[in-house]
C-alpha cells in the first residue's frame, strides 16, 4: 500500500465523522434549547431557571459531548493532513446540518434556504483551496 | 432584530475569541512533540497567557449566545448564517495578526456573505 493511499484510509473516514458529529453536536443543543423554553426576555433573572433547566438536559451534555469529539477528530486531522484540504472537504457539514435538522428536528428546508446552504459550501471551499500560511513561513515541500 | 443582535454576539465574539487564542498560540510557537508530558506543559504554558483568558471568555460569551437563539430559532437557519464568521475572521486576522489575505479567499468569503444572505430570506 502506497504513502498516499494509507493516508486516505484515515483522513476520509476522519473526515465522515467530523461532517456528521459537529452538526449532530448542533442539532442536540437546538433540541434541548427547544425544549426549555424560549430566551426571549432581557432579564437577568429571567434567565436564572431556563438555564438551570438547560444545564440539567441530557441533550445539552450529548451536544456537547458530540462537539469535543468533534473538535478533537479535527485536530487529530490537522495533524497530519493540510487544512486547505481539510477545510472545503469539511464545508459539507453545512449540507449535513440541514439534512439532520430535517431528519431529527422535523424543519422544513425551504428550496430558498437549500439555495443558500449549497452557496455557503460553494462559497468555504473556495476559501478553503486557497493557502494555509500566509505570514511568510517557509513553505515544506 | 433580537437575532441580529445575537448573531452580532456569536459571530463577532466567538470569532475574537477564536484570534485571541490564535494570537496565545502563535506567542508559544509550533508545538512538535506529542507526547503527553509535552502537551500538559503546553496547556499549562498557553494557561498563563492573558491573551488565552481572554479569548476562553468571548469564545464562551460566543457559545451562550449560540444556546439563546437555538431556544427560539431552527438550527439549519442558525448554523448557515453563523458561517458569517468566515468573513469576520478574515477581517479580524488581517487587522490584527497581520496575516495577508489573498484575492480568491475574499472571493470565498463573498460568496459564503452571499449564501448568508440567501438563507437569511428564508427565515420563519
Amino acid at each position: 500500500m502506497t504513502h498516499t493511499r494509507r493516508l486516505q484510509l484515515k483522513t476520509i473516514p476522519l473526515i465522515l465523522i467530523s461532517i456528521i458529529l459537529g452538526p449532530l453536536g448542533n442539532v442536540f443543543l437546538g433540541k434541548a434549547m427547544k425544549s426549555v423554553g424560549s430566551l426571549t426576555s432581557g432579564r437577568i433573572l429571567d434567565l436564572v431557571p431556563i438555564a438551570s433547566r438547560a444545564w440539567m438536559s441530557g441533550y445539552i451534555w450529548l451536544g456537547i459531548s458530540c462537539l469535543l469529539i468533534f473538535f478533537v477528530v479535527h485536530m487529530l486531522l490537522l495533524t497530519w493532513a493540510d487544512y486547505s484540504y481539510v477545510q472545503p472537504a469539511t464545508s459539507l457539514s453545512y449540507v449535513s446540518i440541514t439534512i439532520l435538522s430535517y431528519l431529527l428536528l422535523g424543519e422544513v428546508i425551504s428550496p430558498l434556504r437549500w439555495l443558500g446552504v449549497t452557496v455557503i459550501c460553494l462559497g468555504v471551499f473556495v476559501v478553503g483551496r486557497t493557502s494555509p500560511s500566509t505570514t511568510g513561513a517557509p513553505k515544506r515541500a | 432584530m433580537r437575532e441580529a443582535v445575537l448573531f452580532f454576539f456569536i459571530v463577532v465574539a466567538g470569532t475574537a475569541g477564536e484570534l485571541c487564542v490564535s494570537r496565545a498560540m502563535k506567542g508559544i510557537g509550533e508545538v512538535h512533540d506529542f507526547s503527553p508530558k509535552s502537551i500538559l506543559s503546553f496547556v499549562l504554558q498557553s494557561l498563563r497567557l492573558p491573551w488565552m483568558w481572554l479569548g476562553i471568555a468571548l469564545m464562551s460569551f460566543g457559545f451562550f449566545s449560540l444556546l439563546a437563539i437555538l431556544s427560539f430559532q431552527e438550527v439549519s437557519f442558525v448554523v448557515p448564517v453563523s458561517a458569517l464568521s468566515y468573513a469576520v475572521g478574515a477581517l479580524g486576522a488581517k487587522a490584527f495578526l497581520g496575516e495577508r489575505v489573498s484575492r480568491n479567499r475574499w472571493v470565498g468569503i463573498a460568496v459564503v456573505c452571499l449564501g448568508v444572505t440567501i438563507v437569511w430570506w428564508s427565515r420563519r
